[in-house]
């Protein structure tokens, strides 16, 4: 049996490459760890505070684990600090900038992509390189002039300034991708631009729309400066209610906690609803807008 | 089918004419733009050359409140501040991201469940957020300090120690947006062609060589298209560090942007306030077409 040590030696081999596949499979998994762990981490430590009584909320070494849980900081900042009203002040600020946005921005989206007037979205680069408070100096005198201030009409107008570039910007980009025959295939069957527009290009642009409605309305929630300074104890949005009204009347950790996942619980399902959109969308110059 | 009612005798001419119709369409949204975004910024450079207080008359000073703001050793302080933190808020995103982009390029397990997980941080609502950290940031019963003590590490005073607060506020803005550069980069990788891998691959390139002498260049440009977003991000960064330090302790944190917001909607200071706005502008372009420049003069690396 002299085969033997040819055969051993194939047999033997592998420990050593495959060790060494082993250690790299190791270290990837461990960097993903690293990677991804803060993400989740800070998320869970929230929920954590926001499900614990107060005396665990301070203890030191801390208690990560509520045990019980008690939603007893959620009833609070229910019912004493009246963040209902804020949470409509925001979905109606939000919904209303982005409705005007979808009706203004998808024909302009539309109107650039046709026209290839890829240009005009520089526009929309140097209004996302503004910082957001430089625009409300002049709106807030201009408001100040219309007694508008402390409304949401004024919130609605100024919230117009992160959810116009954005639909325009992502539904430009959109109708760019969808071919151009079937819409040259209608207007040389005799339909007018703006036919063709809502019941060819608009049908087929859903899932652009999609997208570009779910990203205003997240930069649009998420805004805290416009609400910061335009608005008053009436008017103000979620993001400006969990900042001064909770923070200033000095409420302890477990409530803090508790406005602050009502106010990102619903961006982030949003989130995971069109992750995968964001993932292809973003990738293409950031449309992140305020 | 010569019954078809007489289609257009030149197709591209009658589209041409078509052509025209679009305009109507970006009417609207030019309408609205000038008013929110143009009006604004016209409005503030006018501002700048007025002294103004809310409440009083304004009166024409020129540059006067440029000069003025010059000579201010607070807005001197808080130029400096403002670019120590960018420094810092640009850089470390930018290698942990292209880090992470390189990881969620590859296929594995729950790839898709993790890179959602992984990009939470950026849509997640900036105060909220920051009203977090500041509970972790708490020098005696904050968590981050006993992750320390973990590890035997001292405590540490984070946001409230004049030396570490700018530092730890970049902790949060890495947390906030290292998943932006990672998304621009994986674009990137994602448009990559194979040949090049292939080749190098045969030559009996190290993964460590084929990152550097392969992928490194070819996904630079969109890791200075990264750099440029958060360049400008980082410069306009406002309520993180409004919410967790409102620019102190005293002006250890104090950015143009927190400066500006004192001016205009805490002394009413109008003119003062367009001025550093216009300022601040200045500075971001500058440096965005800065970056931009080094980007198509060097292919970069």
């Amino acid at each position: 049996m002299d085969v033997s040590p040819a055969l051993a030696k194939p047999l033997a081999m592998p420990w050593r490459p495959r060790l060494k596949r082993m250690l790299r499979k190791l270290g990837f998994w461990l960097s993903v760890l690293v990677i991804v762990s803060p993400a989740i981490l800070v998320f869970l430590w929230m929920l954590s505070l926001s499900l614990k009584n107060e005396i665990d909320n301070v203890a030191y070494p801390p208690v990560f684990i509520p045990n019980p849980p008690t939603f007893a900081n959620f009833l609070q900042v229910f019912e004493e600090n009246s963040i209902g009203r804020y949470l409509k002040n925001s979905i109606i600020v939000s919904g209303g900038a982005t409705l005007i946005a979808l009706l203004i921005g998808i024909p302009a989206g539309f109107g650039i992509a046709r026209l290839g007037a890829r240009r005009l979205t520089v526009l929309i680069l140097i209004a996302r390189m503004t910082p957001a408070l430089s625009f409300l100096i002049p709106l807030y005198a201009v408001f100040q002039f219309l007694r508008l201030n402390n409304t949401l009409t004024a919130l609605v107008i100024t919230h117009l300034v992160i959810t116009v570039p954005i639909v325009v910007y992502v539904m430009a980009g959109y109708f760019e991708t969808l071919p151009k025959e079937l819409e040259e295939a209608a207007l040389i069957d005799g339909a007018s631009v703006w036919k063709t527009f809502i019941y060819v290009a608009m049908p087929l642009a859903r899932p652009g729309i999609v997208v570009g409605t779910i990203l205003a309305f997240i930069f649009s929630w998420n805004n805290f400066v416009f609400g910061a300074v335009l608005a008053g104890r009436e008017a103000r949005t979620l993001p400006v209610a969990v900042y001064n009204v909770l923070t200033f009347e000095q409420l302890a950790w477990g409530p803090l906690a508790a406005a602050a996942i009502i106010v990102t619980l619903p961006v982030l399902l949003l989130t995971i609803i069109i992750q995968k959109e964001i993932v292809v969308g973003l990738t293409h110059g950031g449309v992140k807008g305020g | 089918m010569s019954a078809v009612a007489t289609p257009p005798a030149r197709p591209a001419a009658f589209l041409a004419r078509r052509r025209r119709s679009y305009y109507y369409f970006i009417v609207p949204a030019l309408v609205v733009t000038g008013a929110v975004i143009i009006f604004p910024w016209l409005y503030t450079i006018y501002m700048s050359a007025f002294e103004w207080t809310i409440g009083s008359t304004a009166h024409y000073v020129g540059f006067g409140n440029y000069e003025k703001l010059f000579a201010n050793q607070r807005f001197h302080e808080a130029v400096l501040h403002t670019f120590y933190f960018t420094v810092l808020a640009v850089a470390a995103p930018l290698l942990l991201g292209t880090w992470a982009a390189m990881i969620f390029h590859r296929e594995f397990p729950f790839r898709g469940v993790l890179r959602g997980i992984f990009i939470m941080p950026m849509m997640a609502t900036p105060v909220a957020v920051a009203l977090v950290w500041t509970m972790m940031f708490h020098p005696q019963q904050g968590v981050l300090n006993y992750l320390l003590s973990l590890v035997g590490l001292p405590p540490s005073l984070w946001v409230y120690s004049p030396t570490l607060v700018i530092p730890s506020l970049v902790l949060v803005e890495i947390w906030h947006w290292t998943p932006l550069v990672m998304l621009i980069v994986l674009g990137g990788l994602a448009s990559l062609p194979t040949e090049p891998y292939e080749s190098a691959r045969l030559d009996g390139a190290s993964e460590w060589q084929l990152f550097r002498y392969v992928t490194l260049p070819l996904v630079a440009p969109f890791i200075a298209v990264a750099a440029v977003i958060r360049t400008i991000d980082a410069l306009k960064t406002f309520d993180t560090i409004y919410v967790i330090t409102g620019g102190g302790p005293g002006t250890a944190s104090e950015t143009i942007n927190l400066y500006l917001y004192l001016q205009a909607f805490a002394f009413y200071n109008i003119g003062t306030a367009s001025a550093v706005v216009v300022v601040f502008f200045v500075i971001v372009l500058a440096l965005a077409v800065l970056l931009l420049y080094v980007r198509e003069k060097t292919k970069w690396m």
